[in-house]
């Protein structure tokens, strides 16, 4: 029972003081998954505005394969870009396995699917009501998709956190590609999984603060958000 | 008002020929056939009962659902693109998320006109309309009739051949209806022609140049104004303008 009270003590010094390592470990967390979320918002966004608006042959294939893709295991996704990034695989020649480059990829992966699900949903929605005031317009579709991403911004938002919230929560698809090497590809989660199995409560604790705020914050967040939203349906 | 009307422009994409027009959707034909020409000229109300198809009709003819027969046809487009000379406001108009003058920058853009000719029209038509002092305000903070009233502004400053209006007074007080209405006045004035969706009779009387009158699908009767609402020449028409239910209506309601 100490042991625990100890460790959470300990937890909140290593927050409390700055903890070298406990910084550099958040630090790389949130470049690396700030950075896939980038990613998958340039990719997910348009896609999905482009899956509402567009109709074109093997559009329900795609997203089919979208909502098949964001229930994957983040485990599944890990050995798949591992078999990219590995010597024998497609992109082996770029030598990034075991680099934070790694990890972005394999996260950007991970949170494309669901940004562009979750954005083609939203889009659909505009769409519908926008329809025929830009047809009259006469503006092309590339146009329309345009403006309804711009129209949509809030509720995109609202993608866009829910991506960052399942990139920065997931441990399985780092690990394998990034190989939780120290100082170089630890990340919160990882460091957690290996800390608590060597017995080091008081930095996988300290870790695990942080992330529980982090969930915090992006969970108010998309409350702030989707406020907003309703306010600016109704205004 | 010289700046909104376009005395250089290209000669009207009108007359507007409508050839046994034909709407079909859901198992049941909702226009039925209908054929009419509408010139420029003149302020064409198209009249008749909730249901009659006027909404259909518009939108068949601003090209915004495609018929399922007969056919549609600008006789004086020579090539130019129809689609880029009307415009339309709808009962309910969508304002975009951005200011009052954004919106209306927004339709300009969609032309392709350079931004000192946008700013002049921004300019002209929110004065025009009254709303020049909500110009940097978000267009979803309006009161409805200033929304229509900046749909219209937003439908007047493309400058079109041909402005299609659906019920555009539907849901405004009395006041904020002649003020609409005057506003189309004065777009009609411009040089544009006016084809406008209404069941209010008033309304229809104080615009109307000549009515195409919808009962169930059907062209009634397409008579100019005078004519219409002293002789309408069809039984429809007649039980219309005297504010009762066609017969067979009638019976099921008694
Ligand atoms: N896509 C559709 N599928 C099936 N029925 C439709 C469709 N669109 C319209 N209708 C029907 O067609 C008829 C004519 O509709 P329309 O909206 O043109 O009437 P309206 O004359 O504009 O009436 P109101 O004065 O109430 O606006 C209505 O009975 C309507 O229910
Ligand atoms: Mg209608």
């Amino acid at each position: 029972m100490s042991d625990l009270a100890d460790a959470f003590a300990a937890a909140a010094m290593l927050i409390w003081s700055l903890d070298q390592d406990l910084v550099g470990i958040v630090l790389l967390s949130l470049r690396v998954t700030l950075t896939a979320m980038a990613i998958a918002a340039v990719i997910g966004l348009p896609l999905g505005g482009a899956l509402a608006v567009f109709r074109f042959p093997g559009r329900s294939a795609i997203l089919i394969t979208i909502n098949a893709l964001m229930g994957l295991p983040p485990v599944v996704v890990g050995l798949i870009v591992y078999l990219m990034l590995s010597r024998a695989g497609p992109l082996g020649a770029l030598g990034l396995l075991f680099t934070p480059a790694a990890m972005i990829l394999a996260q950007a992966v991970l949170i494309t699917p669901i940004i562009a699900a979750l954005s083609c949903q939203t889009i659909s929605g505009l769409w519908e009501e926008y329809r025929e005031q830009l047809q009259s317009f006469a503006a092309r579709r590339g146009d329309a998709l345009a403006t309804l991403l711009w129209e949509g911004r809030i509720a995109l938002l609202t993608a866009l956190l829910a991506g960052f919230g399942r990139a920065s929560a997931e441990v399985g698809a780092v690990m394998i590609v990034g190989g939780n090497i120290d100082h170089v590809t630890r990340v919160m989660t990882t460091t957690i999984a290996l800390e608590t199995s060597k017995g080091n409560l008081s930095l996988a604790l300290g870790l695990g603060i942080i992330l529980i705020s982090l969930a915090m914050g992006v969970a108010g967040g998309t409350y702030a958000l989707k406020l907003a939203a309703e306010r600016q349906r109704s205004a | 008002m010289t700046a909104l009307t376009d005395p250089a422009a290209a000669p009207a994409i009108l007359p507007l020929g409508l050839e046994g027009l034909v709407f079909a959707a859901g198992g049941k034909t909702l226009i039925k056939g209908i054929t009419a020409t509408l010139s420029a000229g003149s302020r064409s109300i198209v009249l008749g009962p909730n249901g009659a198809g006027k909404t259909l009709l518009l939108r068949l003819c601003h090209g915004l659902i495609l018929p399922t027969g007969g056919r549609i046809v600008w006789k004086g487009a020579a090539g130019a693109d129809p689609a880029l000379r009307q415009a339309m406001v709808f009962q309910r108009p969508v304002m975009l998320r951005r200011s009052v003058a954004a919106n209306v920058d927004y339709a300009l853009r969609l032309r392709d006109l350079a931004r000192a000719d946008r700013q002049q029209r921004i300019e002209d038509v929110l004065t025009a309309t009254g709303l020049r002092r909500f110009a940097t305000q978000p267009a979803r903070l309006l009161s409805v009739g200033e929304q229509q009233k900046l749909a219209l502004a937003r439908a007047w400053a493309l400058r079109p051949d041909v402005l299609f209006l659906d019920e555009p007074t539907a849901s405004l007080d009395p006041a904020a209806t002649r003020a609409v209405e005057e506003i189309i006045l004065r777009i009609d004035a411009g040089g544009t022609k006016i084809i406008m969706s209404t069941h209010d009779l008033a309304q229809a009387r104080r615009l109307a140049n000549e009515v195409l009158f919808l009962h169930r699908g059907r062209l009634c009767e397409q008579t100019p104004a005078p004519v219409f609402f002293t002789a309408p020449r069809t039984a429809e028409a007649g039980y219309f303008l005297e504010g009762k239910l066609f017969p067979q209506l009638r019976r099921i309601n008694p």
